[in-house]
């Protein structure tokens, strides 16, 4: 227990901030995501075959490789990427991207083609009539989408949102590689600086099962909300 | 673009390919028994027996695949009495360590799967093949069984192109599987574009056969 307390003596500080850091992680993540889903939904959606292949490829090569490999493209490409532009601009020191930033991109994108699929099976499952009866109100584009599609595409995509989010969370694991501390990189300096993995490690397990259980509890207050009325 | 690279670098990526498609199959088959075993457990009526199955199966899915590996690999070592065993001279190998976290984490999700593919056979069909007089042995091995392996067939497909994915994860613990063998010629020559194109390509290859394969045999075992 001496090993986990708060302080110069223990690692429970270092394991509590790094906790946080993961959630952090996992919450830009997840919103990097959103934002690419938000691109790519409607692509895939759309009737122009150019536009449909663009976000086909994205999800199928994103879903199709693993995530270990993503991330190592972002940590090595992406130092290479900045310095290429930095360059143009006349600078050529090394210069190192924030690991968070690289981390929570790469993850993004990942969580972006699971997102994208999520929101592309809900909008094609409401309802046709849904969309005529919007036109017959009379609403502009805006007012449909956001009063009567939105809604309804939220209520169908939260089970579905929930499982991306726990992969979302599961992977930022794979970020620990490239050096950022969240929860596996700081139990892996622990766990190296006290010669103790099997505790250091056991107890990365049990806050990342904390961390499941409780947003598993909150999605599923949040799936009641959008499902009253039904 | 460096062209010459990628197809040097082919070669090689090639051959790490065919460690990763041997731990994958390893572990596919070790996982199905485990996922059997504890799909069987879950319906037991025991709820010692179903909480202990639902314990692992949630433990298992809730936890990050690296951290089981980590907790096999650089964790059980550290038990004094395990070196002692016969068991060490298994985890002492890389290898074999990869291949029990994956079997153990496939095992989980399988668990899942053909749990629910169970729950979902009519009742009507077990009641008719005990009016024919078979017994309940044979009914669960030659009705339910089948069936089973028919409805999960498609989420056990997604589950093989995720376990295919996972066993990325033996490059961190030193085995030069196909994502191994590409970090280790991203980092030497500092071209991550042109690598992640050719390995990218050859998972993208594997993920593509899994899904044809899986599809075919849905075709093949379809009821109608």
């Amino acid at each position: 227990m001496e090993l986990l307390a708060f302080g110069d003596t223990g690692w429970g500080d270092e394991l509590f901030y790094a906790t946080l850091m993961t959630i952090a992680v996992s919450i830009t993540a997840m919103f990097i995501g959103f934002l690419f889903a938000l691109i790519f939904t409607p692509l895939k959606l759309s009737k122009n075959k150019f536009l449909n292949f663009i976000a086909n490829s994205y999800t199928t090569i994103i879903r199709g490789v693993p995530e270990l490999l993503v991330i190592y493209l972002f940590f090595f490409g992406g130092t290479g990427a900045v310095m290429f532009v930095a360059s143009i601009f006349g600078y050529n020191e090394y210069i190192e991207i924030n690991a968070f930033i690289t981390g929570a991109f790469a993850i993004g994108i990942i969580s972006g083609a699971y997102s994208t699929e999520v929101f592309r099976g809900a909008i094609q499952s409401i309802d046709k009539g849904q969309f005529e009866a919007a036109n017959v109100l009379g609403l502009n584009k805006f007012g449909k989408f956001f009063k009567i599609i939105l809604p309804q595409t939220l209520r169908l995509a939260i089970p579905n949102l929930s499982n991306v989010w726990q992969i979302t969370l599961k992977d930022t694991s794979l970020i620990s590689v490239t050096g950022l501390v969240e929860i596996m990189r700081q139990s892996y300096i622990a766990a190296g600086s006290t010669r103790d993995p099997l505790f250091f490690y056991s107890f990365a397990a049990v806050l990342y099962l904390l961390l499941t259980f409780v947003s598993m509890k909150l999605i599923n207050r949040l799936e009641v909300k959008y499902s009253r009325g039904y | 673009m460096d062209l010459e690279l990628m197809i040097n670098s082919f070669p090689k990526l090639l051959n790490a390919a065919v460690i990763t498609l041997k731990l994958l199959t390893v572990s596919l088959i070790i996982g199905l028994f485990i996922g059997l075993f504890f799909a069987i457990l879950r319906l037991n009526k025991n709820t010692i027996i179903n909480k202990f199955a639902y314990g692992y199966s949630y433990i298992f899915r809730g936890t990050p695949l690296l951290v089981q590996i980590f907790i096999i690999y650089f964790g059980l070592g550290q038990i004094e009495y395990l070196r002692s065993t016969i068991l060490w001279v298994i985890l002492k190998e890389p290898y074999w360590c990869a291949i029990i976290a994956f079997a153990l984490n496939t095992g989980a999700y399988t668990s899942e799967i053909l749990r629910s593919a169970f729950q979902t056979i009519k009742p009507g069909i077990i009641e008719a093949g005990k009016s024919l007089g078979i017994s309940n042995k044979v009914i669960f091995y030659k009705i339910q069984i089948p069936i089973a392996i028919r409805q999960s067939l498609p989420a056990y497909g997604n589950e093989i192109i995720l376990m295919m994915k996972g066993t990325s994860l033996a490059s961190t613990v030193t085995i030069m599987d196909l994502t191994g063998v590409a970090k280790y010629i991203i980092s030497t020559t500092f071209k991550p574009i042109e690598v992640f194109i050719v390995a990218g390509g050859i998972y993208l290859f594997m993920t593509f056969i899994i899904h044809n394969l899986i599809k075919f045999l849905e075709k093949k075992y379809s009821f109608n």
